[in-house]
């Protein structure tokens, strides 16, 4: 609220500007061969990575809930779109049979019943918004109401994801055990390995990353964001302010789980398969590293984080495989430590030392004057009048 | 006199066997300033508790007329959201406001109206309320100050602020804990000019150790004193400046 009308303008067109590259030049670029399907293909992962970083951040940086367990929504979304892909397979399996392979595997002749509805694409789609939104209803509304917080809530969502984990492992929950889902053939008639259909599920990946980030960045500037920001600083306060800080909590849990489920879903179909170990308490971690890495309560921050961390794994898992996770644990510590507000703090900071290196030499008389807009910054607490 | 406002009657809370209020018997009668006084764990702050929903009493009741109108309302059941908007304000020793957010944004949101998930989303400030921000602005002095985040504020500043939140909120009963700590003579002074203004308008309890303050804020209304969690006696200052136990309970804990 405090962010001066000149650089709303630098920000806006900076998202116009990135989203136009991403939604048209990136997709057209492939159409034409310059950007090799791969590469697309990689993009639209880290996109999606994007969608769950954002989620953790709404949570974390915003509401100062560290939700560890967001992968859990994240996998449940790309379940609810993957047994729509697993039922477009039809008798085009290994086993030639009209149910999925695991199933027939598993002795099964006909489809059990929860399997049914998942043929048709706008139930699938509802799943996908519905199920893990009942999930954090439920789960919210209890851990809310009892009034867990802080690091008790951290641990609870930590042992939430594990425990989906191992119920997706089963192979009695006939969700593929773990191997979960895989080798999908077609979504909504289209063959998915064709590059048209991974350039147009590129495209629905970018438009819906721009809708998240434009929904989140309208609600951080409503009251709502205001009363958010005020549990995250002092919920005492915000509780005798008459506010039920829980059904805030909840509301911001749930379109949480939604928006990981929605990045989940388009992950999918995207990277070809989806297993219960997307699900495991480290997947979770993994996106609190992008939040913290790229900048915490920012809306940038998440997706400059997801985009260039997973970036950096593709190319470290490659040069140095035994050396990732170290490299990793290594950059999170030193964010933390020189750089606590993330990579999009960066232009900021660079900005400011040039800012005084200039008043430096330009002498001392200049440095006196007081900044115009006080609230900007924190290092410069202006004289009393 | 008219009927009480606020009334607690035979209250007694225990923590781990030590009975922090015993037997309590309070009564807030419409437009007062009170002001409360004590020794170091006379149950002051318990008190507060008791009153805003933050803890449960073991024993008694708690009453509360929302309106003149309706009958009063039982506190004992209800927690801080709902006590708050029944219109009982509370303010804290430290200075609690939201130090991320502007002056201005503090203020808007405890200014009175809904409090819900989605009234707040869709929330539009009114140009009555616009209005109410630049009277409350003026009020705690901080019209220049309103785009400052108020992290940067001076202590003093804070209490102010609060002070300012907890009247946006327009509350039937303001409970003001130590409001003057950690302020210079003249913003004290200023602190009781306030709220000496706001008596009649609202009724007030103040928790306060500064005597010279007491002094100034209590002029001729009602100072109660607690000791063991306990009402020891009730009256005007100077009654219970002379009183014999009072001085007792202070000097022979090495107090004023």
């Amino acid at each position: 609220m405090t962010t001066s009308p000149t650089a709303r303008r630098v920000e806006t067109t900076a998202i116009a500007v990135i989203a136009l590259f991403l939604i048209v030049v990136f997709p057209l670029l492939n159409a034409h061969g310059v950007v090799s399907d791969f590469t697309l293909n990689l993009w639209g992962k880290y996109l999606c990575y994007a969608l769950l970083a954002i989620s953790v951040d709404l949570l974390w940086g915003y509401t100062g809930l560290l939700s560890l367990g967001q992968a859990l929504f994240f996998a449940l979304g790309g379940y609810m779109h993957g047994m729509y892909l697993m039922r477009m397979i039809g008798d085009l399996g290994q086993h030639k049979q009209p149910i999925p392979d695991f199933l027939v595997f598993l002795g099964w002749t006909d489809l059990p019943g929860f399997w049914k509805p998942f043929s048709s694409f706008p139930f699938a789609l509802a799943m996908v918004f519905l199920l893990p939104g009942l999930v954090a209803l439920i789960f919210g509304f209890l851990a809310f109401r009892s009034r867990i917080k802080g690091v008790y809530f951290s641990i609870l969502t930590q042992a939430l994801t594990y425990a989906g984990a191992l119920i997706f492992f089963r192979n009695n929950t006939l969700m593929g055990g773990n191997n979960g889902f895989t080798d999908f053939k077609f979504i909504l008639g289209h063959n998915i390995r064709e590059a048209s259909t991974q350039r147009a599920l590129f495209i629905v990946t970018a438009v819906t990353l721009l809708l998240v980030y434009l929904l989140c960045r309208w609600l951080s500037r409503t009251k709502f964001g205001l009363v958010q920001k005020a549990i995250r600083d002092g919920e005492n306060r915000v509780l005798f302010s008459g506010y039920a800080a829980g059904h805030y909590k909840l509301f911001v849990f749930v379109l949480g789980a939604v928006i990981a489920s929605v990045g989940g879903a388009l992950y999918v179909p995207q990277v070809g398969i989806i297993n219960p170990s997307e699900m495991t308490p480290d997947k979770s971690l993994e996106a609190v590293v992008w939040v913290a890495v790229g900048g915490r309560a920012t809306l940038l921050g998440p997706i400059v984080g997801a985009v260039s961390i997973n970036a950096l794994k593709s190319w470290a898992t490659r040069a140095f495989p035994d050396l990732w996770l170290i490299l990793l644990g290594g950059l999170f510590i030193l964010v933390v430590l020189f750089l606590p507000g993330g990579l999009v703090s960066i232009p900021g900071r660079v900005k400011e030392l040039w800012r005084r290196c200039r008043a430096k030499k330009a002498g001392p008389s200049e440095t006196e004057t007081p900044p115009a807009a006080p609230a900007a910054s924190a290092e410069e607490t202006p004289a009393k009048p | 006199m008219a009927h009480p406002i606020l009334q607690a009657e035979d209250v007694t809370k225990t923590y781990d066997g030590f009975r922090a209020i015993s037997s309590l018997n309070f009564y807030l009668f419409p437009g007062e300033l009170r002001t409360v006084i004590g020794p170091n764990g006379a149950g002051k702050s318990t008190f507060f508790d008791l009153l805003t929903g933050r803890a449960k009493p073991d024993r008694g009741s708690i009453k509360f007329s929302a309106s003149d109108a309706a009958p009063p309302v039982d506190l004992t059941g209800l927690n801080e959201y709902e006590i708050q908007r029944l219109g009982i304000g509370r303010k804290f020793q430290t200075p609690s406001v939201f130090g991320e957010h502007t002056v201005e944004d503090n203020l808007i949101l405890s200014l009175k109206g809904s409090r819900g998930v989605f009234a707040a989303i869709f929330h539009k400030l009114s140009a009555a309320q616009r209005g109410r921000l630049d009277e409350l602005l003026d009020l705690i002095r901080l019209s220049d100050k309103r785009r400052w985040k108020a992290g940067l504020l001076s202590h003093g500043e804070k209490q102010w602020l609060e002070i300012g939140m907890l009247l946006a909120s327009e509350p039937r009963v303001l409970l003001v804990d130590e409001p003057a700590a950690g302020m210079t003579d003249e913003e004290t002074h200023r602190t009781g000019e306030l709220l000496l203004g706001l008596r009649g308008k609202h009724s007030i309890v103040v928790v306060e150790h500064d005597m010279t303050f007491v002094k100034q804020i209590s002029r001729d209304g009602r100072v109660t004193v607690l000791h063991q969690g306990t009402v020891l006696c009730e009256g005007k200052f100077d009654e219970v400046q002379s009183n014999q136990r009072v001085r007792e309970v202070y000097l022979g804990r090495g107090k004023h």
